[in-house]
């Protein structure tokens, strides 16, 4: 086949976010890259769709024959996200963003507001999640004393530096646990749960009690406030213009840039070992809109690196990903703001978890026209828990609905099952991303692009610096 | 990345940046066009697209008219026809290209045109570029291509059409001149286009001058 080396340093399968990080670092690197998908299009799980291909997805959204997308409009005008996430305006991903240059390919918006639920029913509260000492003094989430609590210890958080001990305040956060600095400050249970799971971004409660945990919860609440610092009066979320689908597409322009080769429409027919680890592939490129049998072709690699879906299939006997979790979704259409978001074009809500009587938190996405992925006067909304029963999926993410008022459409199926590999890798040479998980950033996935790297390659990946690079040419 | 228009500091002075994508058959030189066309130079053993996938050039059309090109060159993933649908997204025009010694190459040249029609947006601007023609102008049996025939083929799709040569220059000035004077200056603040720089969060290490293209040295 035209043009395709006889061996790679390494395949990619998929091109979901995660490989496509670590395919255009590797190709920075100038190792060698062949990065297929199955599909015909980028981003597998994390691609985004338009409205007909949205209901597409969910056939059971209409009767058979309907053409319920007609009435939305330019299909083109939406670009639907399948995995609710938004990004840490001065998180993991954003820095790996700016030093790579990726954002010469791809533009983001601020999400308006970060919003958290208190109390349930009809007597819930939404408000505002307070991020600096000022806010948690304007808060209606606490009464007056428990204003000036927060206060104070929003004041530490901010003043803790890990290498000055003056500012410790008398706590050993390497040895205590977040119960123990809470208490110290004299803080109410709600408040720990809007400071835990809005701001720390915990999904459970498990980090509480947890010995030594509390460094990095601190850490987490300083990374929340600073990402509020960027964009003052803003949520500290961006998200980019065309969804979420923008972001693997520029990584993967980024390796193309720098050498990668690209195959969409490839199946993986076998993959080859010797002596335990893997020395190869063999796939067959469909040709698009054509009943042909396709091109087969082999390669040599030293390495692959895939989505946890190229590696799950029993009649092959290749399962290498056990099922870890299941998350619940459901997509939603409105045609108005969503209620106590201040009218904003976009939002987070956090519903905590022992607000409404669960072991996990339910996160509501909500982004609009402005980061054109629907036409003017709609808004997505993506309602995402972990489910926890096994069956009344609707249930449990009522008190999400709750907060959503009219929904002109409902996109949901059974719970998607989230995979981890077995193994490290180490033993085949043979490199598993886990599944988007159900938090709500992609802190975890730039935490597992880097444990991908740190198994692949034997050290820690260091994201290249592009900004200053010579060989672009015409950077004026 | 669409359109941009902005007044500039002068009355009556108008900026406009435009996103420009290349498409077209491996080694036809659509990378040599671009280089040509920003940098003024030309090489022969150019091996591949390698860090030059994203660049801008601006030109006068008279002096109150400026127009800035947003040039995305493919990176090599045409090879297998795996384009992320980002390359076009916003796309307000387009070079397709072919080389005139190579006769498949126009085959794949209409294919891409095809793919533009259905895949971007619908006031696309195409042009299309029959490159190299310093090759036939040595050695006129080379030509695979009769200029009759291309330019046939360009008016019943409705495009552009030039031979180039990026290695003597031959109308590449001419070429991307002719697709900023087709460009909708007046309407640039319709749909699908933006009216004035987005307010929104830039995290490009240096933002592209969207303001007057920062010219104004007063
Ligand atoms: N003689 C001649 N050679 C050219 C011209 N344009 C490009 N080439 C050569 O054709 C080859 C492929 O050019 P390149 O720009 O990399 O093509 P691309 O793959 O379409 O980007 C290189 O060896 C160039 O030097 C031209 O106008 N005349
Ligand atoms: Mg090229």
């Amino acid at each position: 086949m035209e043009e395709l080396a006889p061996e790679y340093d390494v395949v990619l399968l998929g091109t979901g976010l995660t490989e496509c990080i670590l395919s255009g670092i590797m190709s920075v690197e100038e190792k060698k890259v062949l990065h297929i998908d199955r599909n015909d299009h980028y981003g597998g799980e994390s691609a985004s769709l338009n409205i007909e291909a949205l209901f597409k997805k969910y056939p059971d959204s209409y009767s058979k024959g309907e053409e319920p997308w007609m009435k939305y409009g330019r299909g083109n005008d939406w670009n639907v996200d399948l995995v609710p996430k938004l990004l840490m305006a001065n998180g993991d991903l954003t820095k790996t963003l700016i030093k790579t240059k990726v954002t010469d390919y791809v533009e983001f918006e601020p999400i308006a507001g970060s919003y958290v639920q208190k109390g349930s029913g009809a007597t819930a509260t939404v408000a505002k999640v307070p991020s600096k000492p000022t806010e948690a003094l304007l808060s209606p989430l606490m009464g007056l004393f428990e204003k000036r609590r927060a206060k104070r210890f929003f004041e530490w958080v901010r003043d803790f530096k890990d290498e000055d001990p003056s500012t410790y305040g008398g706590l050993d956060l390497n040895q205590c646990t977040m119960k123990e600095v809470y208490d110290k400050f004299g803080l109410e249970a709600t408040t720990r749960d809007f400071i835990g799971h809005a701001m720390a971004l915990y999904q459970t409660d498990a980090y509480i009690n947890q010995k030594g945990a509390a460094k990095e919860t601190v850490d987490r609440i300083q990374l929340y406030g600073n990402s509020v610092n960027q964009y003052p009066g803003k949520s500290p979320y961006i998200y980019p213009l065309y969804g979420l689908g923008e972001l693997p597409q520029s990584f993967a322009r980024l390796s193309a840039v720098r050498g990668g080769t690209y195959m969409l429409n490839t199946n993986i027919d076998e993959i080859e070992y010797e002596g335990g680890k893997v020395s190869g592939i063999k796939a067959t490129m469909r040709v698009r809109s054509e009943d042909s049998e396709g091109t087969m072709f082999s390669t040599k690699t030293k390495k692959i690196i895939a989505d946890p879906t190229y590696f799950n299939d029993a009649n092959k006997g290749n399962v290498k990903v056990k099922q870890v979790a299941k998350l619940l979704k459901a997509i939603c259409i409105l045609t108005h703001p969503v209620a106590n978001t201040n009218n904003s074009d976009s939002a987070q809500i956090i519903i905590p978890q022992s607000q409404v009587g669960r072991k996990n938190d339910i996160y509501i996405a909500i982004v609009s026209s402005v980061h054109h992925v629907c036409p003017q006067g709609y808004y997505i909304a993506i309602v995402s828990t972990i489910a926890e029963g096994k069956d009344n999926w609707h249930l449990e993410l009522q008190p999400g609905f709750d907060r959503l008022g009219k929904i002109e459409e409902k996109f949901m199926k059974e719970p998607i099952p989230l995979y981890e590999p077995l193994e490290d890798g180490r033993n085949d040479n043979i490199f598993i991303s886990k599944s988007y998980d159900a938090t709500s950033h992609f802190e975890t996935t730039t935490e597992d692009v880097r444990d991908i790297y740190r198994r692949a390659e034997g050290k820690e990946m260091v994201v290249p610096d592009l900004r200053l690079d010579a060989n672009l040419v015409g950077q004026e | 990345m669409s359109s941009r228009v902005s007044t500039g500091a002068r009355p009556g002075a108008r900026f406009a940046q435009f996103k420009l994508v290349l498409l077209g058959e491996s080694a036809v030189g659509k990378s040599s066009l671009v280089l040509r066309f920003v940098k003024d130079q030309f090489d022969d053993y150019r091996e591949s697209t390698i860090g030059a996938a994203f660049l801008t050039q601006t030109i006068s059309l008279d002096d109150a008219t400026t127009v800035k090109f947003e040039i995305w060159d493919t990176a090599g993933q045409e090879r297998y026809k795996s384009l992320a649908p980002m390359y076009y997204r916003n796309a307000n025009c387009a070079v397709v290209v072919y080389d005139i010694t190579q006769a498949s190459s126009l085959d794949k040249a209409k294919s891409w045109v095809k793919e533009l029609q259905r895949q971007a947006n619908e006031n696309i601007i195409i042009a299309l570029a029959g490159n190299k023609s310093d090759l036939v102008a040595e050695h006129p049996d080379k030509r695979a291509i009769t200029t009759a025939d291309a330019e046939a083929y360009a008016r019943e799709a409705g495009l552009l059409f030039f031979e180039t040569s990026a290695k003597t220059a031959e109308n590449v000035r001419e070429l991307f001149t002719a697709i900023a004077r087709k460009l909708p200056l007046e309407q640039a603040g319709n749909r699908g286009m933006r009216a004035n720089p987005r307010q929104g969060v830039d995290l490009r290490p240096e933002a592209p001058g969207t303001q007057g293209g920062g010219a104004c040295n007063c």
